[in-house]
């Protein structure tokens, strides 16, 4: 039903309507509101769920997997600190294979602590295991959910949907949140691969030495891959059910004819959308792919959408400390041999919920076009205020400012 | 004990409903089978032999003799009520010597997640199961000292304020043993770890007191707080099977020696936990919603010396001079105990000064204020 409603309150209802049996999290800007609304659908009766109240997210992360190993469908919620605050659990979740959905509303990590968007959290869980699916708007946040679930329990992992916090969950705007009837018909009961049956007693998390680890990973890395098609189709379905294409691998915004590509992921990209409208007004062949399949990294899909740029610019809204972007290396990746003329630049942007204009962007996109980009570039840099941090602070900052 | 239907059949099969491999033939006395009753859970052939002989412990372990008594008799008094029983475990020895990939020591559904989580990962599994409406289906959890009273504290403590329908079992070694014998929340004072060690002025850990978490937990007002150890086997089964007629978070902490971490023979586990308890070092109770119901009565109250003796990890206390001082604080450490639960000098346990064991002189200077001891035998 289409409604004016907040984004977490599109999620929170759409994440209701997927039925989950356990829910349990811990509060943190600006997730809140998601589970503050999912605890109230319990309390009011409209959801059958059990509600943990937990005292850390460690716990929360727990829980899930508890629950999650006795056979029920478990859904967690989290954001930047509490996020590295599970991380030890979340790392154990995809390695029992426990198909566990999980919200992270991003915001950055400290210090210095600041609660607004960007997207350093669950960036720094890169390697962890889980799919991570970025939400370009509040229609994918909510409808990403019902994919999410059908994703992780086919493949038996668990599956993080990235929404930018603030800028998504705290913007009231128009979405059509998922029925329960077009849900119950997409997403089949939970079966579980594997579960704590006194019928048949498995042993769940052994330890694995030297001997037989190594192939353990391979199975999961091939899984991992497998994952790409699976997002994919089910991405698929999910435009064949519910009428709207939200989800998948990866969107392309008037790449086709473009020079100039850039690659963004999560809401900025709507913005990016209106600049390369006006640029492409003033002649500038630019095109946009909105990455929604972080991981598993669509090599193929990317590869083939930036089958004709001669520049792509990676627009990121976190990058790794003393070397750069961190989409750019698996950017760097598939766009391995295509030539000493291809130009990747980074371009970090919006870090702590610094916004991100129009006017910016078609700035930075314009010289980028130019290649007039350096490897590494932050949008909106004060660079006074970093020169007179440094000369404030003298020789112990010394190379800093070469 | 209610399962008394299987112990009139004459010869069953050696292995009954698949559970008991090996029970010995010949004499009908074992286990007390020719009794009407069987006074223990692992006496009948019923037992569930849920950790099955071929897991890596050391000899001697006691956590692995805790744990095998513990999910035993969890099972029979779930399986007497209709149950059955599921089991989490946190990392540590217990978890690592018994599921080595590609075997596994249990036979029963059995969860490992991480160190610290082992509660919350309980409180997980018990909600899923409401959740799928198997209200047939218990949980229990265990995990060692480290896990439980360190670094999985935050997640015991939350699991018993929300009343998760879980039991936890403690088996304490007092010390982080999986890891190579360091020093956890849970090691007694002067103790000698891999990081206390026996060297400088005041070897060993630093005079505190320990964690103590049965009382932290009897703080949380929760339904069952109990202490047991593996020298009264009976005493366990019995706690564990009670602490299965109810619901809610229940918590039994079982004293448990190491050989390896303690520097003891592998004979004298059940020996050296007995010390512990009738030196007054390690009190057994019960109590419920924060009240002490029960304690047992120390018998013959041995001075601490005679369990400290036995064990490599207070040698410095001996060796190469006799240390009163902290030998003397020890003392007061049991004291304070059996003042604390009243275990000694009760009218159904006349106490017994009895220092035959090592023949050593008594250290009752040291006991001046234990007022319910008697001086002499
Ligand atoms: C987060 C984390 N820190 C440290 C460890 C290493 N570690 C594994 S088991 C263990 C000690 C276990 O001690 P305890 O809980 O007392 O059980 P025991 O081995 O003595 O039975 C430690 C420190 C770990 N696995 N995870
Ligand atoms: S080190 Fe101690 S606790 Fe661990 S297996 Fe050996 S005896 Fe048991």
């Amino acid at each position: 039903m289409l409604r004016e409603i907040e984004g977490s309150k599109a999620v929170a209802a759409t994440v209701a309507a997927c039925r989950p049996d356990v829910i349990c999290a811990y509060p943190i800007s600006p997730q809140t509101h998601i589970v503050e609304e999912l605890s109230r659908l319990v309390k009011a009766g409209q959801l059958r769920s059990e509600y943990v109240n937990v005292e850390s997210e460690f716990a929360a992360q727990s829980v899930a997997i508890g629950a999650s190993a006795a056979g029920a469908r478990a859904y967690t919620a989290t954001a930047s600190q509490g996020l590295l605050f599970m991380v030890e659990a979340v790392y154990n979740a995809s390695g029992l294979g426990l198909p566990i959905v999980m919200t992270v509303a991003n915001r950055a990590i400290g210090a210095p602590i600041n609660i607004w968007n960007d997207q350093s959290d669950t960036m720094s869980q890169r390697d962890c295991g889980w799919l991570q699916l970025f939400a370009a708007d509040n229609q994918e946040a909510a409808d990403l959910h019902v994919q999410a679930f059908r994703i992780a329990e086919e493949l038996s992992l668990p599956v993080m949907v990235c929404m930018d916090g603030f800028v998504l969950t705290h913007a009231v705007e128009r979405v059509d949140v998922p029925e329960q009837e077009q849900v119950d018909a997409f997403l089949p009961p939970f079966q579980p691969v594997q579960t704590l049956d006194p019928e048949d007693p498995v042993t769940i998390g052994a330890m694995v030495g030297p001997e037989a680890f190594t192939e353990v990973r391979h199975l999961a890395h091939r899984k991992q891959q497998a994952a790409v098609a699976v997002v994919e189709r089910v991405g698929r379905d999910f435009a064949e059910a519910f009428g709207r294409d939200s989800g998948g691998l990866l969107h392309t915004y008037r790449t086709q004819d473009a020079e100039t590509v850039v690659v963004a992921l999560g809401s900025v990209t709507g913005t990016l959308k209106d600049v390369i409208d006006v640029l492409r007004d003033d002649g500038v062949a630019v095109g946009l792919v909105s990455l929604t399949s972080f991981r598993p990294f669509p090599d193929a899909a990317m590869a083939r959408a930036l089958a004709g740029a001669k520049r792509v610019v990676s627009l990121e809204r976190a990058f790794s400390l003393g070397r750069g972007g961190i989409v750019e290396e698996d950017l760097r990746r598939v766009l391995w041999g295509r030539g000493s003329e291809l130009v990747l630049t980074t371009v970090a942007a919006g870090l702590g919920g610094r916004d991100i204009t129009a006017d910016s962007l078609a700035e930075v996109l314009r010289r980028a076009h130019r290649g007039e980009l350096a490897p590494l570039e932050f949008l909106d840099l004060d660079e006074n205020a970093i020169a007179a941090h440094l000369a404030a602070l003298g020789p112990r900052t010394e190379g800093a400012a070469s | 004990m209610t399962k008394t239907s299987s112990t009139s059949t004459t010869t069953p099969p050696p292995v009954a409903n698949g559970r008991v491999r090996f029970y010995q033939v010949g004499s009908f006395a074992v286990g007390n089978r020719l009794l009407p009753e069987v006074h223990s859970i692992q006496s009948s052939r019923e037992r569930h032999n849920a950790l099955t002989s071929g897991h890596r412990a050391c000899q001697g372990c006691g956590e692995a003799l805790g744990a095998r008594y513990v999910l035993d008799a969890a099972q029979s008094a779930a399986e007497d009520a209709g149950e059955r029983v599921v089991t989490v475990n946190a990392t540590g020895c217990l978890e690592v010597f018994s599921s080595p990939y590609p075997e596994s020591a249990w036979r029963l559904p059995w969860l490992h997640s991480l160190f610290g989580n082992a509660p919350a990962v309980a409180t997980g599994v018990a909600a899923g199961l409401k959740a799928k409406g198997r209200d047939d289906i218990r949980v229990v959890a265990q995990g060692g000292d480290g896990g439980t009273v360190d670094i999985g504290f935050g997640c015991l403590s939350g699991m018993f304020e929300r009343g998760d329908d879980v039991l936890y079992v403690c088996y304490d070694n007092e010390a982080y043993m999986n890891t190579g014998v360091q020093r956890s929340g849970a090691t007694p004072p002067a103790a000698r770890t891999a990081t206390t060690q026996a060297v400088g002025d005041s070897p060993g850990n630093v005079f505190g007191q320990g964690k103590d978490v049965p009382r932290i937990a009897m703080a949380h007002e929760i339904p069952y707080v109990a202490t047991a150890t593996v020298a009264d086997l009976h005493d366990l089964e019995r706690k564990v099977t009670y602490a299965m007629s109810l619901h809610g978070p229940r918590y039994i902490h079982v004293f448990v020696p190491c050989p390896l971490g303690w520097g003891s023979q592998s004979s004298h586990t059940v020996r050296i936990a007995r010390l512990a308890v009738e030196s007054g070092l390690f009190p057994v109770f019960e109590a419920e919603y924060g009240e002490v119901t029960g304690a047992s009565p120390i018998r013959r109250q041995v001075p601490v010396e005679d369990y400290l003796v036995l064990q490599r990890r207070y040698a410095h206390l001996f060796r190469p001079t006799r240390d009163e001082e902290t030998i003397g604080r020890i003392q007061a450490i049991a004291d304070r105990n059996i003042r604390r639960y009243g275990l000694v000098g009760r009218p159904d346990a006349p106490p017994v000064l009895n220092d035959a064991a090592t023949g050593a002189a008594s250290t009752l200077g040291a006991r001046a204020d234990l007022n319910n001891a008697p001086k002499e035998d």
